[in-house]
This record gives C-alpha cells, sequence and structure tokens, in this order.
C-alpha cells in the first residue's frame, strides 16, 4: 500500500482508504503494567515459572530447615531420589508435547528392569546383552503405544492406560511376583547395578544415576530445540491438522516419538535397579502419576506443543525439594502429599492463564 | 481471451469424488494457464473444496486425470503435491500458532548446518534459515513484521495469511492455491493479501483464488471457472460480465452462455 499509489484502485468503497490511519501496524514496545508483562514473558519462556518455583521453595525450605537443608549431602539425596522419576518424566514429556499421555512409562520401566534381572541373574544371559534386549523391548513396548494411537486411531489415555494393565500383568507373570535379590544382583550381574555408584565429594554422594537423569535431560533438549525432528514434535502438538498441510509426517513423528520415549523408559529401568538396588515388581507402582506430575509442575502444557523439556527436570526437583523440605522441617508425610497436589493445581492454573496470553 | 495456443500448466480432467451417495465431483474439467490468477467460485457444496483437494493432493480421486505442465500426476498426500510444486494455503492457514514465524515458513524443509554437526548430530541451521525467511518476507513488502523469531500467534490475521503466503511461494512453486483468503480478514488487511496475490502473481506464479468475495474475485481474476454440482458450469472473463451475471450462473438463476459453457 505504497503512498504514490493512485486513487483508481481497488473498490469504490475502498477509496476512503486513502484518507485512513498510514501507520502500519506496529508492535508496542511498553507494555501497560507489571502483570501483563509477566504474563507475556511466560508465554514467550515458560520454563520460567518452575525455574521461580524451584528457587522460592528451595529459599524457604533454606530458611526453614536451616543448614540441614543446605547440606550437599541433603542436596544431592534430592538429587538421587527424583532421578528415576526425572528419567521417567522426560518420556512423559515427549509424549506430552504431541499432545498426549503416556500412563505407562512406569510399567515398562519395571517390566524392562525385570525382563533383564531375569535374563541376565537366572538365565546366565551376559548382563550387556540381557540390558540389549530390555533396550529394544522398551522402544517395541513405546511402539505399541504409538500403533495404537496413530494407527488404530485410539486416544492416547486410552491406549496406555490399556497398555499399563497389560505391561504389569506381564511384569508380574514374567517375575513370578518376586523380586530378585540384590546380593543376586551383585553375584551374577553387577553391571546392572552400574547406575547405583556414587562419587562422593565432600559430604556430597552423586550418584550415577543423578549424572544419568542430567544427560538423558541435555540430550532430549538438544533434540527437541535444535533438529528439525524436535520442531516438528512441537508443530504436532501444536495442532497435527496444520502440521500434516504443511507436509509433515505426523503419523511417522509420533511413532518416533513413542519409540524414543519407551526406550527412555529402559533407561530408567537400568537406572532403577541401581537406585533401589534389587528388582521389585511392584516397583513404582505410582510412577507413571508422578511422572505427570513432575511434567506438569514443569509447565509443560497437556494441551500439547508448549513448555520445554528441562521443565521436567524443574518440575521433578521441585517436587524432591518440597518432599524433603517438609520432612526436614518435620511435617507429616501427609501433609507433603497435600503440598504436591496443590502444586500440581496452581502449576495447570498457571498454565491456562499464560496460554490466554497471545499478545 | 483465448489461451488455447498456450498448454495449461496444471489441467485436471474428468475428475470424480464420491463420499459414500454423494457425489462431490463429477466429470469435472479443470485449467489453469501460466501466469493467470483464476478465481474459482460456486455455492456452498459445489464442489469447490474437492476439486482443490484433488489438485493438492489432500484426497484421491475416484476417477480422472490430472496433468501438470503435461504429466499426468497421482498424489497420495499433500507432500507429494508440495514437492512437485502446487503449494496451498489452506483457509486454516496450516500454520502452527506456538512456533516462531521462521519454523513455520521451513516446516517439513528444514536446513541443516553443513558438516559434521549437521550431518551426524543434525543440527538445524537457524541462521541461514532466519536470513532466508526474512529474504522472502521482505520481498513480498511484509517486513513490518520486526522480529522474525516471534511466535506466530502474537501477529494479526493479515500477518499470518502474509507468513502462509510467503512460504507457498518461497520454495520454488509452480502454482499456488488460495483457498478463502480474505475471509476472515478486515477491509485493510484484505486489501494487504489483494496485493500480495498480484506481487505473486507478477512473479510469474500462476494462482487459483477460492473465494466467496465477489469484488475481490472480480479485481484480481484474469479469468473465473464457476463450479456447479461437482462440475465446471463455465469459464468467464470477468471483463465481459457482472457481478450478478456470475452470481446467477453460479446459482443456477441463468443459463451460462454458450461460448463460455465448458464442453
Amino acid at each position: 500500500m505504497s503512498d504514490t499509489t493512485p486513487a483508481k484502485k481497488g473498490q469504490d468503497f475502498e477509496h476512503v482508504l486513502d484518507k485512513s490511519d498510514r501507520s502500519v501496524a506496529s508492535f508496542e514496545t511498553s507494555q501497560r503494567n507489571i502483570i501483563e508483562r509477566l504474563q507475556s514473558a511466560l508465554h514467550g519462556n515458560p520454563t520460567l515459572v518452575p525455574v521461580i518455583v524451584l528457587a522460592a521453595a528451595v529459599a524457604v525450605f533454606g530458611l526453614v530447615a536451616g543448614g540441614k537443608f543446605f547440606s550437599a549431602f541433603n542436596l544431592t539425596l534430592i538429587m538421587q531420589q527424583v532421578s528415576i522419576i526425572g528419567i521417567l518424566a522426560a518420556a512423559q514429556s515427549l509424549i506430552i508435547l504431541t499432545a498426549g499421555i503416556d500412563l505407562s512409562v512406569a510399567a515398562i520401566m519395571v517390566l524392562m528392569a525385570v525382563i533383564a534381572g531375569n535374563l541376565a541373574v537366572y538365565n546366565g544371559v551376559p548382563a550387556p546383552i540381557a540390558l540389549i534386549v530390555a533396550f529394544v523391548g522398551g522402544t517395541v513396548a513405546g511402539l505399541i503405544n504409538g500403533f495404537l494411537v496413530t494407527k488404530v486411531k485410539l486416544p492416547p489415555f486410552i491406549s496406555t492406560l490399556g497398555t499399563w494393565s497389560i505391561f504389569f500383568a506381564l511384569n508380574l507373570w514374567l517375575s513370578g511376583a518376586q523380586s530378585i535379590r540384590s546380593q543376586d544382583i551383585d553375584a551374577n550381574a553387577p553391571l546392572l547395578k552400574f547406575f547405583g555408584q556414587t562419587i562422593e565429594m565432600g559430604g556430597a554422594r552423586i550418584t550415577y544415576g543423578s549424572i544419568l537423569m542430567v544427560l538423558v535431560f541435555a540430550v532430549l533438549w538438544y533434540m527437541l530445540n535444535k533438529t528439525a525432528w524436535g520442531r516438528h514434535v512441537y508443530a504436532v502438538g501444536d495442532d497435527k491438522e496444520a502440521a500434516e498441510l504443511a507436509g509433515i509426517r505426523t503419523d511417522r513423528t509420533l511413532l518416533s516419538v513413542y519409540a524414543l520415549s519407551g526406550f527412555v523408559c529402559a533407561i530408567a529401568a537400568w537406572a532403577s535397579i541401581g537406585r533401589v538396588g534389587s528388582i521389585s515388581p511392584q516397583a513404582f507402582y505410582e510412577g507413571n502419576l508422578q511422572s505427570i506430575t513432575a511434567v506438569v509442575i514443569g509447565g509443560i502444557s497437556l494441551f500439547g506443543g508448549r513448555g520445554s523439556i528441562l521443565g521436567a527436570l524443574f518440575g521433578a526437583l521441585i517436587v524432591g525439594v518440597f518432599q524433603s523440605g517438609l520432612r526436614l522441617a518435620g511435617v507429616d508425610v501427609l501433609w507433603q502429599v497435600f503440598a504436591i497436589g496443590w502444586l500440581i493445581i496452581i502449576a495447570v492454573a498457571i498454565d491456562q492463564w499464560i496460554r490466554k496470553a497471545s499478545a | 481471451m483465448t489461451q488455447s495456443n498456450t498448454t495449461p500448466i496444471l489441467s485436471a480432467h474428468g475428475l470424480t469424488k464420491r463420499y459414500g451417495r454423494v457425489t462431490a465431483l463429477d466429470t469435472c474439467d479443470f485449467e489453469l494457464y501460466p501466469g493467470e490468477i483464476l478465481a474459482v467460485i460456486g455455492d456452498n457444496g459445489a464442489g469447490k473444496s474437492s476439486l482443490i483437494k484433488a489438485l493438492s493432493g489432500a484426497v484421491k480421486p475416484d476417477a480422472g486425470t490430472i496433468k501438470l505442465d503435461g504429466q499426468e500426476i497421482h498424489f497420495r498426500s499433500p507432500l507429494e503435491a508440495q514437492d512437485a510444486g502446487i503449494a496451498t494455503v489452506y483457509q486454516t492457514l496450516a500454520l502452527s500458532p506456538a512456533l516462531s514465524i521462521v519454523d513455520n515458513m521451513f516446516l517439513g524443509r528444514e536446513i541443516r548446518k553443513p558438516g559434521f554437526a549437521g550431518k551426524f548430530l543434525r543440527a538445524l541451521d537457524h541462521g541461514a534459515m532466519r536470513d532466508f525467511a526474512r529474504e522472502k518476507l521482505s520481498e513480498l513488502g511484509l517486513m513490518t513484521i520486526q522480529n522474525i523469531d516471534q511466535q506466530v500467534e502474537t501477529l494479526s490475521g493479515g500477518q499470518r495469511q502474509g507468513v502462509a503466503v510467503a512460504r507457498a511461494a518461497a520454495f520454488g512453486s509452480k502454482v499456488i492455491i488460495l483457498d478463502e483468503p480474505t475471509a476472515a480478514l478486515g477491509v485493510k488487511e484484505s486489501r494487504r493479501v489483494l496485493e500480495l496475490i498480484q506481487d505473486v502473481r507478477s512473479r510469474g506464479i500462476p494462482i487459483i483464488l477460492i473465494s466467496h468475495n465477489m469484488p475481490h474475485v472480480f479485481e484480481v481474476a484474469d479469468r473465473i471457472h464457476i463450479h456447479r454440482l461437482g462440475r465446471r458450469l463455465c469459464v468467464i472473463d470477468p471483463k465481459q460480465y457482472t457481478m450478478s451475471d456470475a452470481v446467477a450462473f453460479m446459482t443456477g438463476a441463468k443459463e451460462p452462455p454458450a461460448e463460455a459453457a465448458a464442453a
């Protein structure tokens, strides 16, 4: 719409446009108030919320519980305690970013731990091969979920609700509902407990499992933010139809997400053997929901396409910090659970509020 | 307006598409010539969308042939049509609101970094994509969008349309299909989009414009394909007919002129 355009252009009713405001749509540089500015900052960077909450929680519990909370021992203990749920939350984040949900992550993890343990401890299979079987198994389990979602076209909630039960039953059948004892693992396949080893520095006890968790998040962050695959995952979660029309093979993207998520669950399985010491088919029964909790508190939108996977790491840490801080402050366990409940509700309420801000 | 001496760049013959008992396309013909803006108009349910979907690979016709540059083509997905050079700007725009302008422009055809980082780590070359996107947007006079990393949902309707058109025009397209590009826009924004359409045509890219807005159609179109009851009723020259003629043909209130009626 250049200014030199002769008046004889467009239609009659549009000629008055020549006299209209000529300024081009521009973006306001100064926002009206702090709340709006905050909202738009959070909109651009939703991971800020869990970071702020984590910092605040650490500060508050540091004040309340004092030196006990801030000791290197306690801080590394928190890392240790959240490592398994943290890795599961990474797997869960992938699914939730595609606007799905995976109720079977912990079931896949426990099943793979049982498979690796059975093979290596009771059947004399070399530990590395048992682990490879578990990794392949985790990927296949993820692919089954992905197949149900993309080909059978079931909602992710239903697909994974079903596979949760199926994987749990398989795991009870394979294990005979019996745990594999710690000393049997030590005797036959110490490699399975690799991630239980620790690096001690002063009072800090950093387990290999904690380091693994951070590595898993780092790699997934790179994949999601620096590769085309990552952009496609976000696009599919944001608006699947639009992504399809834009030329993304959405079903293929979804399948790869579910397969990768299953693979990450198998990584969690290996780490869990080190963390727990033994392999129990009954362990982590609440892991599915705990992983969703971490993701949601981490500011990843359940509607898909929004949030950073690092948020899930912070979400897991927030849960760990709350539990540790409340325990050190001498608060009953039931109030820890109570607090986590509030965290979930507030986190999702904030997510809704942020999503409103299209400005 | 005889264009029988040039060959159509995109043509269809005898296209038929049925959904259950409904015949959406009934042995429909279609021609698009190089460098023109062809408007497709028709009443609701006339089969415009089915025609466009067949041309853009979104549905597979039950019968009939489609030719691009004289070559017969069979698209199985919109992606194949895009690769062949038929870019469609859907009414819904097919943009991902939470992704940035650059990410949206390159969705599905990202540029990777050269060397090790791109080949093995599959790292994206954000710099190159940003430069390319900026260049394409400025070519179409869309640089009122200052920040190319802005999320698409923070843009106005007209700006979003601009991004979608720029995406369609950017990747060596032979044909651009625009589905109701001005339907959701205000007077001023519609004007910008109409100028954008003429800009794209002046680059030599032919355009198929689907619209219900008669003034817009009569302003920019070189020829108007009138669709009725699943087939092409006639093709008229907007300079020889009025808008009320077109509406009369389209609704069946008036018989089309013999010389314009499709064979």
